[in-house]
């Protein structure tokens, strides 16, 4: 269980995220399949096992984007309901974790507690829950609960879910009998047990991608992975150093939380050869509309007239021009704009280089040996525990990363060769969760 | 000329078992080339055994069979149903054309405690809302059009939006804006199963009648099962209802009591209630199943790959698609 091996050198987690809905998956490419059918699922999750990647990841969505009123049609858009494909992938994978992103605020802890310990169950201890919450009334039109949520109660929610579904989880423990968990709050009032025992890991990896100062202490109290965004060497280290800095108060040690940003990989035979690569991707992912669109967001108003290849609008954004729903909100239009013309001028960007410059995010982009080495690197300097990694193309996108950077890695002696446990808590070195005494 | 019969077996509750024990079960019923099994579910933590979500449990047994259709109770009291829809429409995808729902509804104080949302509520205002989630699922399973994605380089748009559709459901307990967050399922819809007792006429024969293309039926003998069936139809004013009778007998009494009961009530097939499937669902594979294939009453082996197929139930058209045909 300790993160390093006898030479002394960290093991790096990773992480398969399945590009589903968004504009980072190339669909144009002549090798992009179904982003729902079941088979590109098993693909991806069978090729991050192959890798002796820790876990599968799944992002969720519970209302489609619009712009302008209407639906936004140039992502990749429709996804399955991540519970029930992890459900069938555990029966398709031996090892890998599986990990789901639901939401707190149109669930409820007893329905949601119960559905992730099935999945515990099942697959022999290998789930994981992504917590995230919304205050966001546009997608609550989809729910009983409608969007009722102030901002402020968002991490009250989340933990408050947190702390039931614990209760819940452990109120059934290994070879024991199930007790009852009477729990009152501001959020929930219920009378339950459990309906199944422990798993084999005991209950499931909890993990936390908030950026806040209240989802950082959110994450040191309560998470054993956070999904960082902060991927850059300095950003990372920065980050990693104020996360774990915030264990010790909750009686926890550096180890016990992973820090996994999100990364891409872009592999050629020369750096050169990487880099062209990278950059014909960036304009696959970054299309004339979507650089409008982009800005559009910011501005607030249509900004369809404009040359994706000139200059940016010399129009000034609408103060409160609200043309997209379901993105983040985007406060400061003004300074943002400002922002934006200013690193455009500098740099002599379009309105289309712009938007690939703003939205990339990590990368390694080189040979299959400056890339290990990278990785390498960043792990062992304290930028990341190991990474979440990004495909470009669905599902093959880590065919080529898997073939030709994961030996790499397990020759430098930071990836395992062969999983040396069944559970996820097994892959990631967390001790069994701290079994709380309900009272 | 014979007349082949339907044949499913219920497994019961999925108790907290190894995914194993239950995908062999699956695995088993598969083998004898049955329409489908159910599997029951609910929130009330009282079942001292235990519980595992059914959805889940067929979602782990599609990905190790590939003919046999399944269906898994969800209940509507507690349950989103958005959340509801986009379950059962996945495990249409990972089962390529192979799930249905058993509607059930939540009456138990033990539930309502254990959500903690709401007081209970008396079992015909429960049967409405089901009714409603229902008549959501099936909207929302409609809000993509079949080819809705397009992925057109031309334009840089990956989905034609105006196939996309808003379902603007509004009820007395929820309203659904809607689309679908995941696309028009494999089936078009998963075929909707409701349990109705002859005898009763309670809210779940309106959601029967609305709502189902597959009854289960408790009957006391075959006269009363032909007369609700013939009721059954008429109120629903569509062909496209397979009723099943349910049941329970010991399964060396089994080919005979079927095949008197499939001539006189005039069914389309039976559902084996199991109490110990671990004992008795060998028992129909291995010996009840080839009797009746003896006397020509059951396929041999599944001649199509959805559980549509096997009901002899047509892929529905998207109700959108159809009104912007009839428009033009």
């Amino acid at each position: 269980m300790s993160a390093s091996t006898p030479a002394g050198r960290r093991q790096i987690h990773l992480a398969a995220h399945f590009p589903g809905v968004n504009s980072t998956t190339v669909w144009r490419d002549p090798g992009s399949r179904s982003q729902i059918d079941f088979s590109s699922f098993q693909h991806l999750a069978r090729t991050a096992e192959r890798g002796r990647f820790d876990f599968f990841f799944l992002a969720e969505g519970l209302r489609l984007r619009e712009r302008k009123g209407r639906i936004h049609d140039l992502d990749v858009v429709g996804r399955p309901e991540s519970l029930t494909v992890l459900n069938a992938l555990a029966a398709v994978t031996e090892h890998l974790g599986l990990a789901a992103t639901v939401n707190a605020t149109f669930n409820e802890p007893y329905e949601l507690a119960r559905r992730f310990a099935t999945l515990d169950h099942l697959s022999g201890g290998r789930a994981a829950w992504n917590i995230v919450t919304s205050s966001d009334a546009f997608t609550g039109e989809n729910f009983r609960r409608g969007g009722y949520l102030d901002r402020a109660d968002r991490y009250t929610r989340a933990a408050e879910f947190v702390e039931v579904a614990r209760a819940l989880w452990d109120s059934w423990p290994s070879g024991g009998t199930p007790r009852t968990v009477r729990h009152s709050g501001p959020q929930f009032d219920i009378t339950a047990r459990a309906t199944l025992p422990h798993s084999p890991q005991v209950h499931p990896v909890l993990i936390q991608a908030g950026d806040s100062d209240e989802g950082r202490e959110f994450a040191a109290r309560t998470a054993d992975i956070v999904f960082s965004r902060h991927g850059t060497p300095e950003a990372g280290r920065t980050f990693h150093a104020d996360v774990k800095g915030r264990l010790a108060r909750y009686g926890r040690t550096p180890d016990q939380l992973k820090i996994l940003p999100a990364a891409t990989v872009v592999l050629g035979d020369s750096e050169a050869d990487a880099q062209e690569r990278a950059a014909h991707i960036r304009r696959q992912q970054v299309s004339p509309q979507t650089a409008i669109a982009t800005l559009e967001n910011v501005w607030g108003r249509d900004l369809t007239g404009y040359d994706p290849d000139g200059p940016l609008p010399d129009v000034e954004p609408v103060p409160d021009g609200e043309l997209a729903q379901g993105w983040a909100h985007m406060a400061d239009r003004f300074g943002i704009a400002a922002r934006w013309r200013s690193l455009a001028e500098e740099k002599h960007l379009s309105i289309r280089e712009l938007a690939v410059e703003l939205t990339a995010r990590q990368s390694f982009i080189g040979t299959p040996a400056s890339v290990a080495a990278a990785m390498d690197e960043h792990v062992q300097t304290d930028a990341a525990d190991g990474f979440i990694l990004v495909p470009h193309l669905t599902p093959g996108g880590l065919d080529e990363f898997v073939d030709r950077v994961v030996p790499l890695l397990q020759e430098r002696g930071v990836l395992r060769t062969e999983y040396q446990g069944r559970t996820l808590r097994d892959h990631l070195g967390l001790p069994a969760p701290r079994q709380e005494e309900s009272a | 000329m014979t007349r082949e019969l339907h044949l499913s077996v219920a497994l019961g509750s999925a108790g907290p078992r190894s995914a194993a024990h239950w995908t062999g079960l699956v695995q088993l019923a598969e083998l004898g080339a049955l329409d489908f099994v159910t599997l029951d579910d609910s929130l009330d933590p009282a079942d001292g055994d235990g519980r595992l979500d059914a959805v889940a449990v067929l979602a782990y047994a599609a990905a190790r069979t590939s003919r046999i259709g399944l269906i898994p109770t969800v209940t509507t009291t507690h349950t989103e149903p958005f959340h509801t829809s986009s379950a059962l429409a996945t495990l249409d995808f990972v089962s390529e054309g192979r799930a249905g729902w058993l509607v059930d509804v939540s009456t138990t104080g033990e539930a309502a405690r254990a959500v903690g949302r709401r007081d209970p509520a008396p079992a015909p205002e429960l049967w409405a809302e089901a009714a409603d989630a229902a008549e959501v699922a099936a909207r929302l399973w409609d809000s993509w059009e079949d080819d809705a994605e397009i992925r057109d380089a031309g334009t840089g748009r990956f989905i034609d939006r105006d196939k996309l559709h808003y379902i603007d459901f509004e009820g007395p307990r929820f309203s659904v804006r809607g689309p679908s967050i995941v696309p028009r399922p494999p089936q078009g819809r998963p075929p909707i199963a409701v349990v109705l007792d002859a005898q009763g006429r309670d809210g779940r024969w309106e959601l029967a009648a609305r709502h189902a293309e597959i009854v289960l039926l408790d009957a006391a003998g075959p006269a009363a099962a032909r007369e609700a069936r013939t009721e059954l139809l008429k109120r629903a004013g569509r062909n496209d209802l397979r009723v099943l009778i349910r049941v329970t007998e010991s399964p060396d009494r089994l080919p005979e009591l079927l095949a008197d009961w499939h001539a006189e009530a005039g069914t389309d097939g039976f559902h084996l209630v199991t109490t110990d499937p671990t004992e008795e669902l060998p028992a129909v594979i291995h010996d009840v199943v080839p009797a009746l294939r003896a006397r020509g009453l059951f396929r041999a082996t599944h001649s199509g790959r959805t559980l549509r197929d096997h009901l002899g139930l047509i892929r529905p058209d998207s109700r959108y698609a159809v009104r912007t045909e009839t428009a033009l």
